[in-house]
């Protein structure tokens, strides 16, 4: 249809045009990754303590070097008050006291045992488990040193292989989801306020008397947007490999092919918030927060969707990210194959045709 | 009630002197040796299509730009030497630009009082004065972007009024108000004359500009003709000033771009 | 056949009645105004024959057709110039006559000798690179026009198409309407100004969303009641006060002079006495022709 492709040339000289708008939107993204790929880091490290070492041998010197060797934890800049030790964490000067009396080197020794004291800091939970779990591994290994080689102490132990990511790093879960996130915002930012600066402008009077249908309006607005969008996405993605060595395991085929119809379900709610709203800055507002929101909390992102209650549960299904959260992640982390990514893929193009007849539907053809 | 001073002028008195007025930009020459005498107590038209350099002249008159050469008095002040003054003895209305839609007529009318340093007492003397004579009584309470253009205008000629100014410039004033308001409101135009007031008006509709007693039209920067409608339309043989100006000006040639 | 044929066409804002009950015939190749001032319902019932707005009574037909229910094959016959510049200003003049064209079905050589014809008579043809935004006001009416135009629609409508533009300019914008007239297009045009009134073929006055007269120019004007008379002297408010004394005369300040103005059937003669009594020089009283404006102004205080 020749009209589409005139209202698509038309958008592609006001995007081209826009250079200031242009560069920031293939920017931005880039940016954001960036901020929010070094800011949301979940692994805990350099958790400050303090060591009280009233033992002072040899022993307590090498248990406190362990401590401190490991990127776990970090020394305190003070000492607690002997009066107030507590004083030390109320002030969040140190998370938590490890305390060593006289007598550890001699029980060692001796093969007896002895108890340390540790006073943590529980009212961040996560850390205060960290530092549980990280100086238990810690004392653990320390006795396991001192055992005569061979001896193995009897139990059970778990032989765990942890495939995909074996370092747990955090990067690793977040980037990809960043990335569908960020796109998703762009994208629906970029196409909010086509029609809604038309309406706002005026030109839209003019348009509306030629002969041309809403639908064409509406795909040809859609098009240029999409090698934008797209154009974007790969930015991003090699700008998160890169910087933050996310790893890609999968095809760069199938993502690309994915990634074009995420990006094209993406700009679709643009183009139905473009059509519903009147002034473009209603439409920038909307498409922020119907996006960023929804697509953090509900996605995957950061919470599994399967703890969540059912109303949310059912919201997560029409957030686009949710689909592409596990197409994105699949492809790059665990090399999965078309078979299992055709179905959020067919969500998505699911998702765009109701978004883009809804928006057709909410095209007004009268001014006012 | 006098509208605008506190005793009568002198009549005979120039308001408005200039002579071989000229403004240049760079190489381009906006205003081309103007002369004009415009007495108090008249109502002089200012004619001409948009380029020909009416905006540029009347900046000049009001103190708002300086001429490049040729001699003037504003009002009795000098026009390279003491604009600021001139300033503050004019009163410019323009259709467009005037009120803020978002204040009420009575908020518009106390922030030109004040932007005219006027006292708060005195801009409340001069308000109620305005709203009488102007009949402004029931609007000065609704925000001036939901009246009706007519009223917008009185508002705005009663804004430019505040600090009872000699001179009155008054830029299409009556641009797209029914032919009832814009009759009251030349009438309005004609008491003020009577009190001694020079005003000058622009416009593009002719009809109007048949109200003026004097009328100039400007093209290409220069003044090509002046006088009484009803004089140059008698001796040209026209119709009305309409035809008058549109002879005019195709027998010299196309205006600039 | 009318053309453009409205029927009773009402319309309300809330409270405000922007339309009532207005009915408006159209022939081929006619020009015909629609003049009344700001608020008068112009924009609106324009806006309505371009189906960017629904009437709440009424019906619209152009060339047989109805408006509210076959306007996609209205379309390609339509010609609209909104009272806003309503093309793109990041497009040139050439990109913006292409867009449209295009839209319309015109492309390649048709194209561009439309184009090319448009040019010539609108002088844009050294600008075809300018993007529109840099265009002065003038240019972008011609703009706006030949967008209308690109086309060859059959009906032309333009809301207030002369607004803010000096006579000069006016005139030939008028000429290029009576150039369209003469290739069978029908106009329809709104304006504020009375002067433009007297190129048209038919015009009719609107004020307050009502239909207040119509007819042909001279017509319309010639029928006002009773005479007018132009006094050429200086008008005093002592000499306008003596002459409104004089009964069944009325006098007002106009310009340098005054008008005189006297009820249907009399004659100025019958006054010849009293003039003489107050001074008034007879040899500088003329009668002129009741213009629009006074004629517009009559029917107003008729409501």
């Amino acid at each position: 249809m020749h009209k589409i492709r005139y209202i698509a040339l038309k958008e592609l000289f006001h995007i081209l045009r826009d250079f200031r708008s242009l560069l920031i939107v293939l920017a931005m993204p880039v940016m954001m990754t960036f901020l929010y790929g070094y800011a949301i880091n979940m692994d805990i490290e350099n958790i400050v303590i303090s060591v009280v070492d009233l033992d002072k041998t040899a022993a307590s010197r090498e248990l406190t070097d362990r401590f401190f060797k490991s990127n776990y934890f970090s020394m305190a800049e003070e000492a607690p008050d002997f009066d107030d030790p507590e004083q030390l964490l109320r002030s969040d000067n140190a998370t938590a006291i490890l305390l060593i009396r006289p007598g550890f080197s001699e029980a060692l020794q001796r093969g007896e045992k002895f108890q340390l004291g540790m006073t943590v800091d529980g009212s961040d939970a996560s850390l205060a488990s960290a530092v549980q779990a990280y100086s238990d591994a810690i004392l653990l290994q320390f006795l396991m040193d001192r055992l005569p080689v061979g001896f193995e102490p009897p139990g059970l132990t778990v032989s765990r292989q942890v495939l995909y990511n074996p370092d747990l790093q955090s990067s690793h879960f977040f980037v990809p989801g960043l990335v569908a996130i960020i796109l998703l915002m762009v994208s629906a930012l970029l196409t909010s306020i086509t029609i809604a600066r038309e309406k706002e402008t005026g030109t839209m009077e003019q348009l509306l008397t030629a002969p041309v249908k809403p639908y064409q309006i509406l795909l040809g607005k859609l098009l240029p947007y999409i090698f934008i969008a797209f154009i974007d996405g790969v930015l991003v993605l090699i700008f998160a490999q890169t910087v933050f060595d996310v790893p890609f395991q999968g095809s760069y085929l199938l993502l690309l092919l994915f990634g074009f119809i995420y990006v094209a379900t993406a700009l679709s709610i643009g183009i139905l918030i473009s059509s519903l709203v009147r002034t473009q800055q209603v439409a920038m507002m909307i498409a922020l927060v119907s996006t960023l929101l929804p697509s953090v909390m509900l996605s995957g992102f950061i919470f599994a969707i399967k703890n969540m209650p059912f109303l949310l549960q059912a919201v997560s299904r029409i957030v686009p990210a949710t689909y592409f959260l596990k197409i994105i992640r699949g492809v790059m982390l665990k090399a999965t194959g078309v078979e299992t990514l055709i179905v959020p893929a067919a969500s998505l193009v699911g998702l765009m045709v109701i978004l883009l007849l809804l928006a057709t539907r909410s095209f007004k053809t009268r001014i006012g | 009630m006098d509208m605008t001073h506190d005793g009568p002028l002198d009549s005979k008195r120039c308001a408005v002197e200039v002579d071989q007025l000229t403004r240049k930009f760079g190489d381009f020459t906006a205003v081309d040796a103007i002369s004009l005498r415009v007495e108090y107590g008249e109502i002089f038209g200012f004619l001409g299509a948009n380029g020909a350099g009416k905006t540029t002249a009347i900046r000049m008159l009001c103190g708002l730009l300086l001429p490049t050469s040729g001699t003037g008095r504003v009002a009795g002040f000098d026009v390279h030497r003491q604009p600021e003054m001139i300033k503050k003895s004019i009163g410019y209305m323009s259709q467009k630009f005037s009120l803020y839609p978002d204040l009420t007529g009575r908020e518009n009318l106390e922030f030109y009082g004040a932007a005219y340093g006027l006292s708060r007492d005195r801009t409340r003397t001069r308000v109620e004065a305005l709203s009488e004579r102007l009949n402004l009584a029931c609007f000065l309470n609704e925000l001036s972007g939901d009246l009706p253009v007519g009223w917008r205008q009185r508002l705005a000629l009663a804004a430019s009024l505040l600090h009872q100014p000699k001179i009155l410039f008054l830029d299409e004033p009556t641009g797209g108000v029914d032919p009832v308001f814009r009759r009251k409101f030349w009438g309005l135009l004609y008491e003020l004359a009577d009190e001694g007031v020079c005003i000058f008006v622009t416009t593009h509709y002719m009809d109007e500009a048949e109200y003026c007693g004097r009328v100039s039209i400007m093209h290409r920067g220069q003044i090509i003709e002046q006088g009484r409608p009803f004089e140059l339309i008698k001796s040209g043989g026209f119709e009305n000033l309409e035809e008058m100006f549109v002879d005019l000006i195709r027998s010299r040639g196309a205006a600039r771009a | 056949m009318a053309f453009l044929k409205i029927d009773s066409l009402s319309k309300s804002y809330g409270e405000t009645r922007a339309l009532v009950d207005f009915s408006l015939e159209v022939e081929p190749a006619e020009v015909y105004a629609l003049v009344g001032p700001d608020g008068a319902g112009k924009t609106t019932m324009i806006r309505i024959l371009c189906r960017l707005l629904d009437p709440d009574e009424g019906k619209v037909t152009i060339d047989g057709r109805d408006v509210d229910s076959a306007f996609e094959k209205i379309k390609p016959l339509l010609g609209y110039m909104p009272q806003q510049f309503s093309l793109y200003p990041d497009l040139s003049v050439e990109e913006n006559l292409t867009f449209y064209a295009g839209l319309y079905g015109l492309t390649g050589q048709a194209y561009r000798e439309k184009r090319d014809y448009l040019y010539t008579f609108s002088n844009l043809a050294p600008f075809a690179k300018r993007r529109a935004a840099a265009l002065s006001g003038g240019m972008k009416q011609k703009l706006a026009l030949s967008c209308a135009l690109i086309h060859d629609p059959k009906i032309l409508i333009l809301d207030e198409p002369t607004t803010g533009v000096d006579p000069l300019s006016r005139r030939q914008f008028w000429e290029i309407l009576l150039q369209l007239k003469a290739q069978g297009v029908s106009v329809l045009v709104s304006t504020p100004y009375m002067d433009e009134v007297a190129r048209c073929d038919r015009a009719c006055f609107i004020f307050d969303g009502h239909k207040l007269s119509e007819g042909e120019p001279d017509s319309l004007a010639a029928q006002f009641e009773g005479s007018i008379y132009y006094y050429d002297t200086q008008p005093t408010a002592k000499i306008i006060g003596d002459l409104n004394g004089i009964p069944d005369l009325s006098a007002s300040r106009f310009g340098a002079g005054m008008h005189l103005y006297l009820k249907p059937g009399d004659k100025l003669d019958r006054y010849l006495e009293a003039l003489g009594s107050i001074g008034a020089d007879i040899d500088r009283i003329s009668p002129i022709k009741p213009s629009l404006e006074d004629r517009f102004i009559q029917l107003m205080e008729a409501r």
